[in-house]
């Protein structure tokens, strides 16, 4: 968790400093959903995730590297620059992204795990929405699709109470429930208070064995909360919500100071332990920063590539027939 | 070489690729036990089970979003939409995900997909079934497009798609289904992006996609026989990639082009060869392009003026005899 908020902090600075282009949503306060779910990921489990993709991709194993690089739009990013905040991907470590259309990314998760029980291969996927993707219809189509044909999807839905500035009981029709909606669709569904880290992990262990061991899906509700604005664009984060609101949240509920306290109660650390994974989480930010710092930009002719796969791999196809115009 | 339909080509194409990789599917509306609603997929079901051959809900956005997450896993998904008009629904899936997930992801994933079905109109259906999106879906860099004449290249193109490590809007059209034509026993791919000259000619290249290459043979069988004027017919297969040398090749042997395209002409097919041909072979022309499109309306129902609708032999004629 503290790697996420500590990347995430130095991504905020260098997007104010103005070497960033576009979006940066940061997930800071969100840390325990990505970190309870994601770590419970075994060889055959797999993730994707909408806009807000940040902590995912940590958690799953991408390098601070590489992220901060794709931040900057640097060739050395994960996706060469192409990609940019919302769209980091690693399908070596079965991570599928990073995907910016609200609710896009839901029948592709449903398409992953039909893959993997297509194949026979005991795995889930996570598949990872806001509370404001949950009133899209193609979410729907998904549920319907993945409650139809049994397969072995997980959605956590990550209520951060906001999608942009409407809030859920602007948005939502039934607001007391998101995951409720599952039972339209017969699925199993689960509320998770998301900043106590052992619940999340027990209700995901239990939505991803029971899509393993029988195909069910099932909607997790995590409730969460985001600190920043919907992304450090957003000129009227200061509007929707009271600063009240956001201190409460912070003083209150904070996954990361609850689960430091949590630890030291438990005796599992002490206070100069974490300060210990505090600084080489900072430190770590840091040397990202200067890799992507220091990492070219892609040259202009990169523009045309990674668009086909048989142009860029040279083959007799890809050199018959015109694939870009006015080349 | 036997002599089979356009449908048949199809189906046969289907029914190989099935049987030569287990990680192709297939999976639409009603193409399973119900055959499939033009029946492109008829006996697949019996032959392939319900694992390979799958019945999806009413649910454009959802199954073609699942045939892309499919995909991303190496599967080889080959998707029926029962009309092209429907892939609107379900664009959001095909423009963002399909056509962008390769070049975000800076290489990482292949999208080995084929989306498939009729499209164009001609067959009174009104205006929402008769789209003709082939020009929205080659805008987007990272689609492929293809749209086979003939029973021949319709087989040959269609076990390219499915082999293919890009996803492919493969768009076949329901008034050519019934069309006959000889096709080889014999496995034969087709390159994508590689047009066909269906009829050598030096007067003037008529040049299209679909069945407006049927269209332009006809007439070009008329100038022949009317006119006395020899017409080059260009069948261009693939949109997207586009076969450019042999667009302008025939244009720089016959100095004249009209372009036929059941496309409306409004940022359409047509707008983009008009294009090239002004841009790459400008000096060889004696005439300015002309263009024989849909006439700019949603497609009319009434099937008289629907068929007038359409590019027409008349009409092809009437552009040819006014630049030669
Ligand atoms: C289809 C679509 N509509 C609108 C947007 C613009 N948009 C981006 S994020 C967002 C809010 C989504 O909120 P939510 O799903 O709750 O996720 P959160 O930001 O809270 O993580 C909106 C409206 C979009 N990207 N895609």
């Amino acid at each position: 968790m503290l790697r996420i908020r500590r990347f995430e902090q130095a991504s905020l600075k260098l997007y104010q400093q103005g070497k960033m282009g576009g979006f940066l949503h940061l997930y800071i306060g969100q840390e325990s959903v990505a970190v309870g779910t994601c770590s419970l990921l075994g060889p055959n489990d797999h993730a994707i995730t909408a806009y807000r993709d940040h902590g995912h991709a940590l958690v799953v194993g991408m390098s601070m590297n590489e992220c901060m690089a794709e931040l900057l739009g640097k060739a050395t990013g994960c996706s060469k620059g192409k990609g940019g905040s919302m769209h980091f991907f690693a399908p070596d470590k079965n991570y599928w992204g990073g995907h910016g259309i609200v609710a896009g990314q839901t029948p592709l998760g449903l398409g992953i795990a039909y893959a993997l029980k297509y194949k026979g291969l005991k795995g889930c996927c996570l598949t990872y929405l806001g509370d404001g993707a949950v009133n899209q219809g193609v979410f729907h189509e998904s549920l319907n699709l993945a409650a139809l044909w049994n397969i072995p999807v997980v959605y956590v839905i990550e209520n951060n109470q906001y999608s942009m500035g409407t809030s859920l009981a602007r948005s939502s029709a039934i607001k007391a429930c998101l995951a409720e909606r599952a039972e339209a669709y017969a699925m199993d569904w689960d509320i998770v208070n998301g900043e106590n880290l052992y619940e999340v992990r027990a209700k995901t262990f239990d939505a991803m064995e029971r899509a393993r061991e029988k195909c069910r899906p099932s909607i997790l509700e995590i409730d969460t909360y985001r600190y920043y604005g919907h992304s450090v664009a957003d000129a009227n984060a200061k509007v929707y919500r009271k600063a009240e609101e956001i201190e409460f949240y912070k003083q209150n509920h904070d996954p990361i100071m609850l689960w430091e306290k949590r630890l030291k109660d438990e005796g599992v650390a002490d206070d100069a332990l974490i300060e210990k994974i505090d600084n080489e989480a900072k430190a770590e930010a840091a040397a990202s920063v200067a890799f992507a710092e220091d990492s070219p930009f892609p040259e202009l002719e990169d523009i045309f590539t990674d668009i086909y796969h048989e142009v860029d791999m040279g083959t007799e196809a890809g050199r018959t027939g015109r694939h870009f115009f006015n080349d | 070489m036997p002599v089979i339909t356009y449908r048949q080509a199809l189906n046969d194409a289907l029914s190989e690729e099935l049987t030569r990789d287990e990680n192709v599917v297939i999976m639409g509306e009603e193409v399973a036990e119900y055959n499939g609603a033009y029946k492109i997929t008829e006996g697949l079901w019996k032959k392939f089970g319900s694992k390979r051959v799958v019945d999806t809900p009413i649910s454009e956005a959802g199954f073609i979003g699942l045939g892309v997450g499919a995909a991303m896993m190496g599967m080889r998904p080959v998707m029926e939409l029962m009309f092209w008009s429907f892939a609107y629904v379900a664009f959001d899936q095909i423009i963002n995900n399909a056509g962008c997930v390769r070049y975000m992801s800076g290489g990482l994933i292949n999208l080995p997909l084929v989306i498939r079905g009729p499209a164009n109109g001609g067959t009174n259906v009104g205006a929402t079934h008769s789209h003709t999106p082939e020009n929205f879906l080659a805008n987007t860099p990272g689609l492929k497009v293809v749209c086979p004449a003939t029973p021949y290249d319709a087989k040959g193109l269609m076990k390219t798609a499915i082999r293919d490590n890009d996803p492919v809007c493969f768009m076949e059209n329901t008034l050519l289904y019934g069309d006959q034509g000889e096709v080889p026993e014999e496995e034969y791919l087709i390159p994508l992006g590689v047009a066909d000259i269906k009829r050598e000619g030096a007067d003037v290249s008529l040049i299209g996609h679909g069945r407006a290459v049927i269209t332009a043979l006809n007439a070009a069988h008329r100038l022949a026989e009317e006119f006395d004027i020899s017409a080059e017919v260009i069948d261009l297969r693939s949109i997207r990639p586009l076969d450019e040398e042999t667009i302008l090749d025939s244009v720089r042997k016959t100095h004249r082009a009209v372009l036929v395209d059941e496309n409306k002409p409004f940022c359409g097919v047509s707008s983009q060869i008009a294009t090239l041909i002004q841009e790459k072979a400008f000096d060889d022309l004696d005439a300015p392009v002309q263009r024989v499109c849909s006439l700019d309306a949603p497609a009319i129902y009434s099937p008289p003026v629907e068929a007038l609708q359409l590019p027409t032999v008349d009409r092809i004629i009437q552009k040819v005899l006014a630049i030669s």
